[in-house]
């Protein structure tokens, strides 16, 4: 059967280029990176190396480059860390409603830490108004998180912005640009964020790696205590073949510029207006201009997600759903709630996201066998007059 | 995740739409994560003649009311108001534990048509 993945924020194919250079690594070059001996050394040099090629991909210096187990653990060295480090400015954070659990979870769990919480709202964009930000910000605020791009609807929130107005404060900032990296441009510098977490498996890189960006001068505490690798921020012997795969990633990140972009943008466009064009009743969600390429977001109304995804699976395309019951805590995604989104049109949620491999026809298909799927589970629902 | 009893009722679902001059109609919506389900049924010398259900919800609320429709279609009022959740789900060759509370949904809309068509049926008769 036919199959065309259309769920790349959920993660992205490794690439064979990437693999070709981690694949030395995994058995011939097992060598512990911090042992002298020469091959000992070498690897040292490859992890370097790739340690380069990440901070060139975000604009930063290799010594501001920490390797992590992945997005989710960047995210807590970076709220955990910075937090508590830093606790002697206050013990006030503020995020928003629609962050990963990575980061919201995390906040949260600062709490029972003595840190006081402040989720900010967002607009029914998902994004994050620099007026709510100022309204919330106090003396006491020593850490403000807020994402680059959302997950569920691709949106970008202007960081560079929310940014300053948490250093007039004297705050840190972090932010999660885990599906923002490979996607769009990241420049660390440009933002003027403090910390900045990044995933390699979003940008067709290995999966449990990824690194957090530190600015230099940035006081952090480290969560790991241990062997004192990554310059004692995160002890644990180096995932050596996943960190040379990450390097590569970023790499080609760079290599291929905007010539990603600009082809994921064109598909894009034809997928949602095709769905436009055959589907009717549909919300789609999301900033319509100031959103990552490749993620269509869309509520079909009357329907529900998970049996969308199933009828999909059937023909061979996979998505992802923000719809209660797709997840496991039937529960409707949180973004969409916070974007002021109805449980009922939460429900027929459905995410397309594009990648690199994707082709026309990968879309053509998809506009193909979605029409007739929504329309027969729009048939069996109580909700649906055409049905009646 | 599910059985193949399932898939094959969530993809091919029995009874499904609407009866016109339906006898009974019940319909339920689900606490737990915002579905509804809507059985209608025609009823004939106390034996259930006819059923069609319409389901907002998942593949496991689906396949939940379809199975429900093929078990209750030709059984007398009593014996289809036996019907439980657990026999619904039992059928199906069992659900994912979290997805249990939708066959809940099938078995209460069933009840709720029996007890519309019984209060319909006492008024016509008094
Ligand atoms: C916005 C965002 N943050 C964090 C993560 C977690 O990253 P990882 O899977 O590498 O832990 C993800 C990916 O699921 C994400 O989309
Ligand atoms: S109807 Fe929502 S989980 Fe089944």
């Amino acid at each position: 059967m036919r199959t065309v993945y259309l769920d790349h924020n959920a993660t992205t194919p490794l690439d064979p280029e990437v693999y070709k250079v981690m694949e030395p690594f995994i058995v011939e070059n097992f060598y512990n990176p911090s042992s002298v001996y020469s091959r000992s050394r070498k690897v040292r040099e490859k992890v370097e190396e790739a340690r380069a090629k990440v901070a060139s991909l975000l604009n930063a210096s290799p010594e501001e480059i920490i390797f992590t187990s992945g997005g989710t653990e960047a995210n807590n060295q970076a709220i955990i860390g910075g937090a508590k480090a830093n606790a002697g400015k206050g013990r006030h954070i503020i995020t928003s409603a629609a962050e990963h659990h990575a980061v919201l979870d995390t906040c949260l769990r600062m709490e029972k830490e003595g840190f006081e919480v402040t989720v900010l709202p967002v607009d029914e964009y998902g994004r994050v108004l620099p007026e709510t930000l100022e309204k919330a910000i106090r003396t006491e605020t020593v850490l403000v998180s807020i994402m680059y791009a959302n997950n569920e609807v691709g949106t970008i929130n202007d960081i560079k912005t929310l940014a300053e107005i948490a250093h007039k404060n004297g705050s840190l900032f972090h932010t999660d640009a885990v599906q923002a990296a490979g996607k769009i441009k990241v420049d660390v510098k440009d933002l003027g964020v403090d910390m900045l977490s990044v995933s390699a498996h979003k940008l067709y890189g290995p999966k449990g790696i990824g690194c957090l960006y530190v600015k230099k001068g940035t006081k952090i505490e480290s969560l790991l205590t241990g062997g004192g690798q990554e310059n004692k921020m995160r002890a644990g012997t180096e995932n050596v073949p996943a960190i040379i795969g990450f390097g590569r990633a970023a790499e080609l990140t760079i290599e291929r510029g905007t010539e990603l972009e600009n082809h994921i943008k064109d598909l894009e466009k034809i997928l949602r207006e095709g769905i436009k064009e055959r589907i009717p009743d549909i919300i789609f969600t999301g900033h319509p201009e100031e959103r990552i390429p490749g993620c269509v977001s869309v509520c079909f109304k009357y329907i529900e997600g998970e049996s969308m995804l199933l009828l999909l699976d059937q023909r061979g395309i996979m998505a992802s759903s923000g719809s209660a019951c797709s997840s496991k805590s039937l529960k409707a995604s949180h973004v969409l709630l916070a974007m002021g989104i109805s449980h009922e049109i939460a429900h027929g949620s459905l995410r397309l996201s594009l990648g690199k491999d994707n082709r026309m026809e990968d879309v053509e298909y998809l506009l193909e066998v979605l029409p007739p799927i929504v329309e027969k589970l729009r048939l069996i629902s109580p909700l649906y007059q055409g049905g009646r | 995740m599910y059985s193949e009893k399932v898939m094959e009722h969530f993809l091919n679902p029995r009874n499904t739409g609407t009866i016109t001059n339906a006898d009974g109609v019940g319909e339920v919506g689900n606490a737990s994560c915002g579905d509804i389900m809507h059985i209608e049924i025609k009823v004939n010398n106390d034996v259930i003649e006819d059923i069609k259900f319409q389901t907002f919800g998942c593949a496991a609320a689906i396949a939940s009311s379809s199975m429900l429709t093929e078990l209750v279609k030709g059984k007398s009022l009593a014996e289809a108001e036996k019907i439980t959740n657990k026999s619904v789900a039992e059928a199906l060759g069992g659900l994912p534990p979290v997805k249990m509370h939708c066959s809940n949904l099938a078995a209460d809309a069933l009840r709720k048509a029996i007890e519309d068509y019984r209060r319909k049926f006492a008024k016509e008769g008094a």
